[in-house]
């Protein structure tokens, strides 16, 4: 009896999360619900064979209903999918696929971050009877089965610094980590270590993480998807999604809808569709490595099936790792691709892969890593073919190598020996002198002979380095005969200003708060850099619709055409005072300064030429808006790309300095830009996460106007000072030297 | 503060035959008055959210050097005069362009005559406030309105930095009336902290505030 009813309240489920997913009436469902439930009402008055018989009869309609709405599932019906409460969790998964666990770093709701499950777990391989056991670490998303304290998977600032703990753990005693993705975004708050930062320290430590890494999507939404997601292979569930932002926030962009208003239907699907979220389109993409099928309708928490299917996987992805970095592997790779083929896992593996590393496997385990990142949507890159220019600059480039390693690979190592010694012999030399000299000198003076010679006057490098301007740059927005307010009137009392003063002399400061306008990126150009300085490399690198949005050609073209750019970055040479350096500029003026696939390859490209070069890297942010969603998770992936870029330029000694000025948000600031160890703002920017708006919608609290500021950045150690826009030449010339030290290639 | 009875009969008079607040508005600076935004009867509102981050309704547009400045109101209300010969003129600085009623809640009305019935007993200094515990334990057991305090008897105690500093009350004996902050809490200097009265004068009050409450609509 409780079988059948267990079975009756089963088949309520399933209806129930067949309406979840397809709608309230979506084929017979009300019909088969209220004869379900007339069945539990009239539960005891009904002969156990009749129910039964009713219940097969019901079950089989529902069977070819969940059948035909499995053939034509939508995008938004998959998100659906995995938003549903019914779906497996990280515990589920912790339960059902590892032997046994322990949760570190709390438990349940007492602990740092709800949304964030840390574990040390074991996980059985059966090799020929024998069974194995695997240590690993797994990290990931707890959405919960409703816990409200879970706050649905998104991990707080904290949450995320509590995994790269772990992952610093996972590495001191050397065993792999199992990461699970299972967010709809980071919590979007500010507080130390800051939501946007800590991300970026997450990404930037697992370029190099030295022990392998598995990582499953099961919803992975945007940075906070990455702040877990740098892995050796990305696994993705067959009903997971992974996107840039979710189809709801994008439909709001897309049909610039009001703060609170609920954007339609027609339009969410439409931005489902158009952001290419599906496992299928991210493996066709190259965002991810495989994908882990499961059941039609997507696996729920008592799939025991799926969750047998997922171990499977996981052990697998994990000796992938592992044996792509052995030298004699042949027969074990071959075992592993023979098991891709099999519908069905098998209990036993064939063969037992050891997970620990030596040091050289390390090496090459971060090499593949790299790799990797690197040439993941690189496909996508619009690049002109053949022409004559591009050929030139891969001459150049080529040549630019071979120099500087010659310059400062061979030839300055025999020179800085020389230089040392000559350094030990001339010191050695002066003291003996001095020691020979000495008694003649007092006689000398005693005698006084002459007055003292006058010392020779210092004059300043930095004045002198710093002079030379070239020709006045005026902003064209100095060209209008008007007047402005500054914002800070009321409170400060600040005068109108007219606009020539304000945009010319006043480098758009004003005089009395000190409040900074907006000025356009060629004024930073002109009066930042040396004069005839700036020499650009990459411009024909140009920003594509590499997922076919619909609509977006054209808002690309009108971008070109008012901006005269190709893409969103400027990457060019450029010297300081004398010294030469390589900088990268998002801007404004191209779709709000969004990275996309042709940003974070002229990043990257500038970055290794910056390491080449041995010259130090300025960021400079004239605006940033985040990830551009029309380019999906081949936007997304530029984050961990672009991280890996600065991690290796860093590494090799590298000067790596940002520079933020007006807005900068969202994913940029979460990876390359925020793991910078040198942050700047110039008065008046903004830098955040997420915008006050997403902050109110998904947090549902209010924020203070000043939320953003660079002094509340720099008060939560976000950033390490503040410029003023009139002394950006003077500072970052400062800052060259000051920080440069040894470091400094230039030197 | 002496207890004018006859200067309190008055004001609520007042009050009860005109029961609004007239702000004038005036120009911030000389310029062109473009156009009014607004019209007589028109409902305008003040700074709103909780740090005053949504600026009030737009009432006119003034322009000097070619820079269109909109001026916003301050309070909430009701348009009550728009000076219309202005617009499109050229307008000196302070110069008086319109007026907005404010109609007074009943809290603010009490709160008015608290203030000119009451004495104040104000925050010295920036710190954190407390009752001193004696005249605490009155004001627990017996209620607010029905403590007297004597000359040279505890009133607060002052916290700051751990320095203590009590505030003692000197004068004829009193009421404690009204209490205007919460234990342990931070006030900013100049604030209210407690309203006193002598006792011939509280039931005088008591009557006012609840002839008030009864009287005025919420």
């Amino acid at each position: 009896m409780s079988e059948i009813f267990r079975h009756l309240n089963d088949l309520i489920d399933r209806v129930h999360y067949l309406q979840d997913i397809k709608g309230e009436e979506w084929g017979g469902c009300p019909y088969i619900l209220e004869e379900l439930l007339k069945l539990k009402d009239r539960f005891y008055e009904v002969a156990d064979d009749h129910l039964e018989d009713i219940l097969k009869s019901l079950e089989s309609r529902l069977e070819i209903l969940e059948e035909r709405a499995a053939k034509d599932l939508t995008p938004y019906e998959i998100v659906k999918i995995t938003r549903n409460p019914q779906r497996f969790t990280l515990l589920d998964i912790l339960e059902n696929v590892y032997d046994s666990y322990t949760e570190l770093g709390g438990e349940g709701e007492t602990n740092i971050d709800p949304a964030m499950v840390c574990a040390r777990a074991m996980i059985a391989r059966r090799v020929g009877g024998k069974v194995y056991l695997h240590q690993v670490i797994v990290i990931g998303h707890e959405k919960g089965h409703g816990e409200e304290y879970r706050t649905g998977g998104s991990a707080k600032p904290w949450g995320n610094e509590k995994a790269l703990r772990y992952m610093r753990v996972a590495e001191t005693e050397g065993i792999p980590i199992h990461f699970y993705i299972f967010t709809p975004g980071a919590y979007p708050i500010e507080d130390y270590p800051g939501a946007a930062q800590q991300i970026a320290r997450n990404l930037y430590f697992m370029t190099k993480l030295r022990v392998p890494t598995v990582a499953f999507i099961s919803e992975g939404g945007s940075g906070g998807a990455e702040a877990i997601g740098l892995a050796d292979i990305r696994l993705m569930a067959s009903c997971g999604y992974y996107s840039v932002i979710s189809p709801e926030g994008a439909a709001a962009i897309e049909g610039k809808l009001k703060e609170g208003e609920r954007p339609p239907r027609e339009l969410v699907e439409f931005c489902a569709r158009q952001l290419k979220i599906t496992a299928e389109d991210n493996l066709r993409l190259g965002t991810i490595d495989r994908i882990v099928p499961e059941p039609p309708l997507g696996a729920r928490r008592n799939d025991y099936q799926f969750f047998k299917r997922l171990r499977y996987e996981i052990i697998r992805a994990t000796d992938e790792v592992v044996l792509r970095t052995k030298s004699l592997k042949a027969f074990r790779t071959y075992a592993l691709r023979r098991k891709k083929e099999e519908e069905n896992p098998p209990e036993d593996f064939d063969v037992y892969v050891r997970w620990e590393l030596s040091e050289v496997e390390i090496e090459k385990l971060l090499d593949l890593r790299s790799k990797k990142y690197r040439s993941m949507t690189r496909w996508a890159v619009k690049v002109p073919k053949s022409s004559l220019k591009s050929c030139l600059e891969k001459t150049q480039d080529f040549g630019a190598r071979f120099y500087h390693d010659l310059r400062y690979g061979v030839l300055k190592q025999g020179q800085k020996m020389l230089q040392r010694l000559m350094e030990e012999v001339s010191s050695e030399g002066a003291v003996l002198i001095k020691q020979v000299t000495e008694p003649f000198k007092a006689v000398y003076d005693l005698l006084g002979a002459k007055g003292k010679r006058p010392r020779p006057k210092i004059v300043s490098s930095e004045e002198q380095a710093l002079e030379d301007m070239g020709e006045l740059y005026v902003s064209p927005l100095a060209l209008e005969d008007r007047t402005v307010t500054c914002p800070n009137a009321e409170r400060y009392g600040c005068p109108d200003i007219w606009v020539p003063d304000l945009y010319g002399e006043f480098c758009g400061v004003c005089p009395n708060c000190g409040y900074h306008f907006p000025l356009e990126y060629e004024w930073y150009l002109k009066n930042v850099f040396d004069a005839k300085s700036v020499k650009e490399f990459n411009e024909d690198i140009a920003s594509g619709n590499p997922l076919g949005f619909e609509g977006y050609d054209k808002k690309l073209e009108q971008a070109r055409r008012r901006s005269g750019r190709r893409s969103g970055i400027i990457t060019f040479n450029a010297q300081v005072g004398g010294i030469s350096l390589m900088v990268a500029m998002l801007i404004a003026d191209f779709r709000q300064g969004t990275v996309g696939v042709a940003e974070g390859e002229k990043f990257i490209r500038a970055c290794d030429r910056a390491r080449i070069m041995k010259r130090p890297f300025l960021a400079f942010v004239h605006t940033t808006g985040g990830i551009r969603i029309h380019e999906g998770t081949l936007g997304v992936v530029q984050m961990p790309r672009c991280t890996m870029a600065v991690r290796e330029y860093i590494d090799a000694g590298g000067l790596y300095l940002v520079v933020y000025d007006n807005n900068s948000y969202a994913g940029p600031v979460a990876s390359f830009l925020g793991c910078s160890p040198y942050q700047f703002a110039i008065r008046s920017t903004r830098i955040g996460f997420a915008g006050p708006r997403v902050i109110r919608e998904t947090t549902g609290e209010e924020i203070p106007p000043d939320y953003h500021s660079a002094e509340n950045a720099l008060r939560r150690g976000h950033i390490q000072g503040i410029w003023d826009r009139r002394e950006l030449r003077k500072k970052l010339y400062q800052a060259l030297l000051t920080m440069g030290g040894k470091n400094l290639y230039y030197r | 503060m002496a207890f004018d009875h006859q200067e309190i009969n008055q004001l609520l008079q007042q009050l009860r035959a005109n029961p609004y607040r007239y702000h004038v508005v005036t120009t911030p600076h000389t310029g062109y008055l473009r156009r009014f935004l607004v019209k007589e009867g028109d409902r305008v509102v003040g700074p709103s959210g909780k740090w005053l981050e949504r600026p009030g309704t737009g009432l006119f547009v003034l322009e000097r050097e070619r820079n269109e400045k909109i001026i916003r109101a301050h309070t909430t209300g009701e348009v009550y005069k728009v000076h219309q010969r202005y617009e499109g003129q050229f307008v000196e600085a302070y110069q008086p362009v319109l007026e907005i009623r404010h109609a007074l809640t009943q809290e603010e009305i009490i709160a008015e005559l608290l203030q000119k019935s009451l004495h104040i007993v104000k925050a010295p200094e920036k710190a954190r406030y407390l009752l001193a515990p004696q005249l605490a334990r009155k004001i627990e057991k017996e209620g607010e309105g029905r403590v007297v305090i004597q000359p040279g008897e505890e009133l607060v105690i002052m916290s700051f930095m751990k320095r203590e500093t009590p505030i003692v009350h000197e004068g004829p004996p009193m009421v404690v009336f009204r209490v205007f902050f919460s234990h342990q809490q931070m006030v900013e200097q100049g604030a209210p902290l407690l309203g006193l009265c002598s006792q011939k004068e509280l039931p005088y009050i008591q009557k006012l505030i609840s002839r008030i409450k009864e009287e005025w609509p919420e």
